[in-house]
């Protein structure tokens, strides 16, 4: 009897131990195929991203001949550098790039300043309307550029603190405008573009971040700006670098307000759009639009050039910043 | 600083005298968000009112400064009325932005999703999926849109695909007869195809709602997972109760950050409108009543989407 009761209890863990192994089996197939998907639509993606770069690099390299040859496709028939130096010299790349490196770095070093301050305001302390207040940061975002563009920019043609200078000496305020003023008021007063998304991602950073810091820190003696500086900003790291990435690269392609305050101060992106027409105008009467389309993209590769070392080195910080951060609604 | 030392000193000297703890941290608030009230009110509020100031009147720049004549609602009353090209093109704009949105959601969701899960090579992949941030902004973007040699080479990537694909059914319109043979609506079937057609303006378009999914779907407890998965929930289950009312306020966040994104981008034709209007043509009077018009659109878009979104995840999350 015992025997029999045995062999069937046997039986029984032999049969489960069969169905178990068959649903592994399932299970690791089921993830495979779903790793496989994954990579096929992961790869899709990127390429979709890189192809138009890559497009651009290859035109770049073609000589004018390879244009209008249509067994030529992306491969150019002969690599020429002609269109780098032809898009150097149009550009005036050196100085240019001089130029828009130090717009850029001012620019956004002040508005991380800036936004830093105000988003650690906003995560950190009671005070009455903060709520309000920070949906004044949303609207900020909110309001098209086109509709402030007229009245900053005589602002700042006609730049004057309550009318002291037109008081004492009879002009009608300073102009600002051509210099890198205009810039640096916005961006110590948060009022840069997209800022109120700096200010957001910021806020929601240091809100994430464990109150037991700087309670500790309080204890020890610090003040509030102590605090701040000593125990918050070196544990923020990551978002900094991310938000001075975004404030540099989107000075660095903007076109807007580069063209509403400066015009004889040359930065990349006017070079850029007026690139094709300076190059060709003095030899061509008429300019096709592919060879226009080819000095474009040259010239775009110039502009992202540096953009592209820069995101290499920031890309490390810019991932761990999502990986830390604590975005909740 | 000084006021905040101030205040602090004040706080630990004399006691009788002082502000309490809360009050004192109520100022050092408002000193931290000081740049930006200043700011505000200086470079925003003030510049937002003479604008409005602007479109009520004839603005003639002079060499001493600029004059202002009323004309009351004359500038609205051109622009809405007289010119032809507004009212068609601010519709076209409103139209693309709403079949958009959905779309770029949806996309960033799904990639930021993808992104959250572990797998070789997820940094790389990050990166690269990052890069449209970087890379395509500003004046990269509106020379790409008016590129020729770019386009005509993704429209021969496109109809070599297609001509690949001949043979194995899987053409493009074959794909859309497709959609329509298992009976799906026609609406539906549209939104498919736009998607698929517009593939890269959204990958480009999606980068920062990325980021915000992403770290929407990093915040959630792993321990939540654990526990319903030990209770012997599924992952398709994880997905509804779990990570979907987790993130849900983000939907509005996203939602709102791209309308006014896809709103305010300079490649936008009402943007470049405006600005032609002001600075080539310079009539300054008309171009500030077009501007607030089409900000006032923004807002009603905006303040209608967000109720129903509200609504939406309040009712989810109940």
């Amino acid at each position: 009897m015992e025997l029999i009761a045995k062999k069937s209890v046997n039986k029984n863990t032999n049969h489960v131990t069969i169905q178990e192994r068959f649903r592994g089996i399932a299970r690791k197939g089921s993830k495979l195929t779903w790793s496989f998907v994954r990579f096929v639509i992961i790869f899709g993606i990127c390429f979709v991203i890189l192809q138009p770069l890559l497009t651009k690099f290859a035109v770049s390299l073609m000589s004018e001949a390879d244009l209008y040859d249509a067994t030529v496709q992306y491969v150019p028939r002969e690599i020429t550098f002609q269109n780098y130096i032809d898009a150097f010299v149009g550009m005036d790349y050196a100085a240019t790039f001089g130029r828009t490196l130090a717009l850029s770095l001012i620019a956004s070093v002040l508005q991380l300043a800036s936004c830093t301050i105000v988003g650690y305001g906003f995560a950190r302390f009671k005070f009455p309307f903060k709520n309000t207040i920070f949906m004044l940061v949303i609207l900020c975002l909110l309001v098209p550029p086109m509709t402030l563009m007229l009245p900053l920019f005589l602002h700042f043609r006609f730049f004057d603190i309550f009318g002291l200078f037109e008081m004492m000496s009879g002009k009608p305020g300073i102009n600002l405008l051509d210099s890198l003023w205009p810039f640096v008021l916005t961006s110590i007063f948060a009022q840069g573009y997209k800022n109120g998304l700096y200010i957001f991602l910021l806020r929601q950073y240091f809100k994430g971040m464990p109150v037991e810091l700087e309670e500790a820190a309080y204890i020890d003696g610090c003040s509030a700006f102590k605090t701040f500086y000593k125990v918050m900003l070196p544990s923020a790291v990551p978002i900094l670098v991310t938000v001075f990435l975004f404030g540099f690269v989107w000075q660095w392609t903007d076109s807007f307000y580069s063209s509403l305050y400066l015009s004889d101060f040359k930065v990349m992106s006017g070079g850029l759009g007026s690139l094709a027409a300076n190059i060709y105008s003095s030899e061509l009467s008429f300019i096709s639009p592919a060879l226009t389309s080819m000095m474009n993209n040259t010239g775009t590769i110039l502009v992202i050039f540096p953009l592209f070392v820069l995101y290499l080195f920031a890309q490390r910080y810019f991932v761990e910043s999502i990986e830390r951060s604590g975005i909740v609604g | 600083m000084s006021k905040g030392k101030m205040l602090n000193k004040k706080g630990q000297g004399s006691k009788g005298f002082s502000l309490s703890l809360s009050q004192q941290r109520a100022g050092l608030g408002y000193l931290f968000i000081s740049p930006f009230l200043i700011g505000f009110i200086l470079l925003f509020i003030t510049p937002l009112f003479q604008s409005l100031l602007y479109s009520f009147s004839n603005l003639n720049v002079t060499s001493t400064g600029y004059t202002l004549d009323f004309v009351g609602l004359t500038n609205y009353n051109q622009v809405l009325r007289v010119d032809p090209n507004f009212i068609p093109s601010l519709i076209t704009t409103i139209l693309q932005m709403v079949t958009k949105v959905p779309i770029i959601i949806i996309f960033s969701f799904f990639a930021a999703s993808l992104l959250n899960q572990k797998f070789k090579g997820r940094g790389f992949a990050r990166s690269i999926f990052f890069l449209p941030v970087i890379l395509t902004s500003g004046i990269i973007l509106s020379m790409e849109t008016s590129d020729l040699l770019l386009s005509s080479a993704q429209q021969v990537a496109e109809e070599e695909l297609t001509a690949g694909a001949m043979g194995s059914g899987l053409q493009f319109l074959q794909f859309r007869q497709l959609l329509f043979s298992i009976n799906m609506p026609p609406m539906f079937i549209n939104f498919i195809v736009l998607a698929v057609d517009q593939i890269y303006e959204i990958v480009i378009a999606s980068g920062v709602q990325i980021l915000i999914f992403l770290a929407g779907l990093q915040s959630i407890p792993l321990s939540l997972y654990e526990a319903s998965t030990m209770d012997g929930a599924t992952a398709w289950e994880n997905f509804w109760k779990i990570t979907f009312p987790m993130v849900s306020p983000l939907i509005i966040v996203n939602s709102v950050y791209t309308v006014i994104n896809t709103f305010t981008s300079p490649d936008n034709e009402m943007m470049s409108m405006i600005q032609s209007t002001i600075f080539s043509q310079s009539k300054f009077g008309f171009g500030s009543a077009m501007a607030w018009i089409y900000f006032l659109a923004i807002a009603i878009i905006l303040a209608i989407m967000s109720a129903i979104l509200l609504k939406l995840v309040a009712k989810y999350q109940q």
